[in-house]
């Protein structure tokens, strides 16, 4: 690995001057599963390692009912699933914690640092999306606010600019008869990268059946995280049915721009891309009646 | 030049001064500096697990933590593993099982399954298997691994006889 210099600020002030100052040279560390092994292969080069795990609001960690969850952007996988009121509020959030990588990777590896990696085929990107997950960013010139499906803009690449840096997540209350999942087709059992993936959330009316909101996401199938809007124009007023679900994947298969590379080909990426956003839409209805 | 930079932790139980550039993985601080050669490089890219440590209770690949992250952390190698000259019952299940062939995973194994039954005492296979899937053997096709972490559980958890072992922990 190439020298460098390594920092770790302990307020977010002290973070925004030395990225204000430093920031182009500068990679922000928070779990460092993906930036240490970048670093190593010389696929990113900066000259100042951030560590920011010493930054209060990066780390904090909290829901309630009101506000709902807030989540810094270094806040570790494992924190996030063995927390029992978030496991059952945010299931479809639980879903990619525990898929990502091993235990190992998951006591280091944030959803933050899985957002500012910028992997099209990010796990943590798609529950995030359909879960409405806004981004709280900070710079030289204040903060700002963005939904997350808007972070990513290609492969690698976020809006971040190279003086900001991402405080936390925050993810509205789960409304009542609501639920989501993400699931994703690898190889193997574990470890792997998703070689597509799907993440659906849908809200139900009183009557447990008529879709009152409903989104869906697809990772590994475009060069960023997908938000499949005529999926959800196709579900949403409709009542929930194995035939509805199956337009909605439709209209998944038409949206997935997928690439033919080591993990898949461009058909199989587009004919997964169906099953799982069929798949996850049942998983997604099972929660929102209750019934998982 | 490099800019070498003080580091303490705490280290199997016991302080530990340091100095070490910025660059160094925690996995080279332990081995290159410290001269603890336990834990070892299998790939230095957090997939196999050969160089697992226990952070601050969790365990983690030190070749993707810095050094001069663990400052003022304590840090749990294999070296820390027995305990007054006294196998714990992990290693000793290992032994009995013959779960190690050449031995380079095993470090990281006993590493990763006393994180295991630390957090769950009594882990049935497929618990085993999904919490160990971090942790990659060449030699044994994992079999006896499996056997012998939860022959273990069984000792450490006080059950008197270990969970079964099914060909791949699948119905």
């Amino acid at each position: 690995m190439k020298e460098i210099e390594f920092e770790a600020p302990q307020t977010l002030t002290e973070a925004v001057a030395l990225l204000r100052e430093r920031g182009k040279d500068a990679r922000v560390l928070a779990g460092g599963t993906d930036l240490i092994v970048q670093l190593r292969e010389g696929k990113r080069e900066p000259d100042v390692v951030v560590d920011v795990k010493g930054i209060p609001e990066l780390y904090n960690f909290s829901y309630d009912a009101t506000s709902g969850l807030l989540l810094g952007a270094a806040v570790p996988c494992s924190r996030v699933y063995n927390d029992p009121v978030v496991c059952e509020r945010y299931p479809g959030l639980i879903d990619a914690a525990s898929l990502i990588g091993s235990i190992q990777i998951q006591n280091r590896a944030s959803f933050g640092g899985n957002l500012c990696n910028g992997s099209p085929a990010a796990d943590g990107v798609p529950p995030l999306i359909v879960l409405s997950a806004v981004c709280r960013i900070a710079g030289p010139n204040g903060e700002r606010e963005l939904p997350a499906e808007e972070f990513i803009t290609g492969p690698g690449k976020t809006v971040l600019e190279p003086q900001e840096i991402l405080v936390s997540l925050r993810l509205p209350p789960p409304p009542e008869r609501s639920g989501a999942q993400y699931l994703r087709f690898i190889p193997r059992n574990e470890m792997d990268i998703a070689v597509a993936g799907a993440a659906s959330y849908l809200e139900l009316d009183e009557d447990g059946k008529t879709i009152r909101a409903a989104r869906v996401s697809l990772a590994a199938v475009a060069p960023t995280p997908l938000l499949v809007s005529e999926a959800a124009e196709a579900l949403i007023g409709k009542p929930a049915s194995e035939d509805l679900f199956e337009v909605a994947a439709e209209a998944a298969r038409k949206a997935a721009r997928p690439i033919t590379d080591m993990r898949g080909t461009e058909w199989q990426r587009r004919h997964l891309a169906g099953v799982l956003v069929r798949r996850t839409l049942q998983g997604a209805l099972a929660r929102a009646r209750g019934t998982e | 030049m490099a800019k070498n930079t003080q580091l303490s932790f705490v280290l199997n139980g016991e302080e530990v001064q340091l100095l070490c550039e910025p660059r160094h993985s925690l996995l080279e601080v332990l081995r290159d500096i410290l001269g603890l050669t336990g834990s070892k490089e299998g790939c230095n890219n957090g997939n196999c697990g050969a160089c697992n440590v226990i952070l601050d209770g969790k365990v983690v690949n030190s070749c993707c933590v810095f050094g001069l992250e663990v400052q003022d952390r304590e840090v749990t190698t294999i070296e820390g593993v027995a305990t007054n000259g006294e196998l714990h019952p992990l290693q000793q299940k290992f032994l009995e099982h013959a779960a190690l062939q050449c031995g380079i995973c095993t470090p990281g194994f006993i590493v990763a399954a006393k994180a295991l039954l630390e957090s769950n005492p009594r882990p049935t296979e497929a618990d085993a298997r999904l919490w160990l899937a971090g942790n990659l053997c060449r030699c044994t096709g994992y079999d006896k691994i499996i056997r012998a972490v939860l022959d273990a559980a069984a000792v450490t958890s006080g059950e008197v006889t270990p969970v079964e072992v099914t060909a791949g922990g699948r119905k």
